[in-house]
């Protein structure tokens, strides 16, 4: 319980002599550079905006993936193969991020990259599928990363909805088959109505999750020059692959202060999202 | 008198038990596809990365130079080597991180369960640990570096990864023995108090040795997570191509930091320990789960 406060602490000490160094806007600038440590400027607009877009776009796929999923494991299967199932699912979770951004970058890209090429030359007009800054045959896009960090939440919002749904009163589940209800009118009356705050915490759990990814987003995003231009086939970097990537020369203090900085608005960040999706939970007490 | 026959057919009300409407089967069938097919879209990606890595990574790792030699000397397009210096820095920075947090995640999780109640101090800390499960992997690393390498003065060593690995560890110690705790029967405290047995004695001997077999399970399930952590290792070790059996001092090989540094690589050879590595990295952690499955078997309560 200390170390939360003491982590938030230590990142704010260690950043403020290099905040106080920066020449740019921090919050609003899309400049990054901190070799020349009397002149240094960055800002984290687009760390911020890349990280936001990427985690998003994962959500976006994990979110119905994984209601149905959870829906499955607690509802439709077999109850004898239920927790084989599960096991499958957790199983998800057990592979190291290393080894998904491997697979993102070397076997999930290439693949997707048709994919890719026809949605930017049919859907190109909105900005969102626009030709993006790096290349897309490399596959080191937000798309991609999106599909593989959709990938890696999936097990964790899984678990945490299909508890809630398991927790659903078996009254109520009767009630609505007594009444005639098919299957689907059972899971929609019921079940979702239950479960549905739970449902929305393990998807913020999720998305917290997303937004600090680390390893698997620095290999696959490709580095770009250009700055974020909203639009999925964009490279770029997100506050965690931007830290990872520096790492090894972290030798000067102030330099290595600026990404401690953007380390502390990644710590704010999956803080107040995991805080809220505590809170909506701790606010329902039939969960306990 | 006549009656109309058709009215001894036709029921004065209708039916309690109506056929379901082809609109609700409809939606009821619609529902039911999309539910299981979620379910197999989540099966691909696993059986998909699995089977990458098997294929990749498997010619490589049956040399048996693999496991008893190091990249040391070796040029980044030689072929051979092996990396047992990077699985004796995954296990040992794993291990020295495991004996850093089970005590402290055992004692918290014993004090939230037998002792806190529900006082102040125990939500909080409750609260606490659910966000310090949630806090990235390298703003543990961050948080460390600042601590142990700027503000202390240390370098980067083995060490200072278990310290990061332990915020990660420790969390999920807590959450599981907390489970564990909580579903021994609360028969076997009261019987243990009435024998005049005071609290810590019957902590130590009757509630902890009851849930063993879960709290280890969950200690190796912790251990096979925090090995696969990269962010960690990349922020606070150097990579070495040979052996350093010193965990705190000098640059110290492990597995996920192998990989990302022969990411720079472009050759054959650079490709196949990626993958070797990989695929090792993979066997370790599912050698850590097999564990924890066999310890729980083992080890579970003898019920009748």
């Amino acid at each position: 319980m200390v170390l939360i406060g003491a982590i938030g602490l230590f990142l704010l000490v260690q950043a403020i002599p290099s905040l106080a160094l920066d020449n740019a806007n921090f919050l609003f600038s899309r400049e990054w550079s901190t070799g020349d440590v009397t002149n240094m400027r960055y800002g984290i607009l687009d760390l911020f905006l890349v990280t936001v877009v990427s985690a998003a776009f994962a959500l976006l796929i994990a979110m119905p993936v994984a209601l149905g999923i959870a829906l499955f494991l607690t509802q439709y299967a077999p109850r004898r193969l239920a927790r084989p199932f599960a096991y499958v699912i957790d199983l998800l979770a057990a592979v190291p991020s290393i080894i998904f951004g491997l697979w993102g970058l070397f076997v999930l890209g290439p693949v997707l990259t048709p994919l890719g090429e026809w949605l930017i030359s049919s859907l190109g007009f909105i900005p969102l599928f626009a030709k993006g800054n790096v290349s897309i045959a490399l596959g080191g896009t937000i798309f991609t990363a999106g599909i593989v960090l959709a990938v890696m939440i999936l097990p964790i919002i899984t678990a945490v909805s299909r508890e809630v749904f398991d927790r659903t009163p078996g009254p109520h589940i009767e009630g609505a088959i007594a009444l005639g209800a098919t299957k689907w009118e059972v899971v929609r009356t019921t079940v979702l109505p239950f479960g549905k705050a739970g449902y929305v915490s393990a998807s913020m759990l999720g998305l917290g999750r997303a937004l600090g990814e680390t390893i698997a987003l620095t290999i696959i995003l490709s580095a770009t020059g250009s700055s974020f231009g909203w639009s999925l086939f964009d490279g770029g970097a997100t506050f965690a692959s931007k830290i990872a990537l520096a790492a090894p020369e972290f030798n000067d203090p102030k330099s290595a202060g600026a990404y401690i900085a953007a380390g502390l608005v990644l710590f704010v960040l999956t803080f107040v999202v995991n805080a809220a999706a505590r809170t909506i939970v701790a606010g329902h007490k039939e969960y306990e | 008198m006549s009656t109309d026959t058709t009215d001894l057919t036709r029921l004065a009300t209708p039916p309690t038990f109506q056929s379901v409407s082809g609109a609700r089967k409809a939606k009821n069938l619609t529902a039911t596809v999309l539910v299981s097919l979620a379910f197999a879209i989540a099966v691909i990606p696993l059986v998909w990365v699995l089977y990458t890595v098997l294929q990749r990574g498997f010619p490589v790792i049956l040399n048996a130079d693999w496991w008893q030699k190091s990249l040391s000397g070796l040029l980044s397009r030689q072929t051979g080597g092996g990396v047992y210096h990077a699985i004796y820095g995954t296990l040992v920075q794993g291990l020295v991180c495991g004996v850093i947090s089970v005590p402290i995640g055992l004692f918290v999780a014993v004090y939230l369960v037998e002792y806190g109640g529900r006082s102040r101090l125990s939500k909080a800390t409750t609260f606490m640990v659910d966000i310090l499960t949630g806090v990235p992997s390298i703003v543990a690393a961050l948080f460390v570096y600042s601590l142990w390498i700027t503000t202390f003065g240390f370098g980067r060593s083995g060490f200072a990864v278990s310290l990061a690995l332990v915020l990660l560890m420790v969390p999920v110690i807590v959450r599981t023995t907390e489970e564990m705790l909580k579903i021994v029967p609360d028969e076997l405290r009261e019987a243990s108090y009435a024998l005049g047995i005071p609290k810590w004695k019957t902590i130590v001997k009757i509630v902890i040795p009851t849930a063993l077999s879960g709290i280890l399970t969950g200690v190796m399930l912790a251990l096979a997570r925090v090995m696969g952590e990269t962010a960690p290792v990349l922020v606070l070790a150097a990579y070495a191509p040979y052996i350093n059996y010193n965990l705190f001092d000098g640059p110290m090989a492990s597995l996920p930091l192998l990989m990302t540094s022969e990411r720079n690589n472009p050759t054959d050879a650079g490709f196949d320990r990626i993958w070797g590595a990989a695929i090792t990295l993979v066997l370790i952690i599912t050698l850590f789960n097999l564990l924890a499955t066999v310890i729980s078997r083992w080890l579970a309560p003898k019920t009748k």
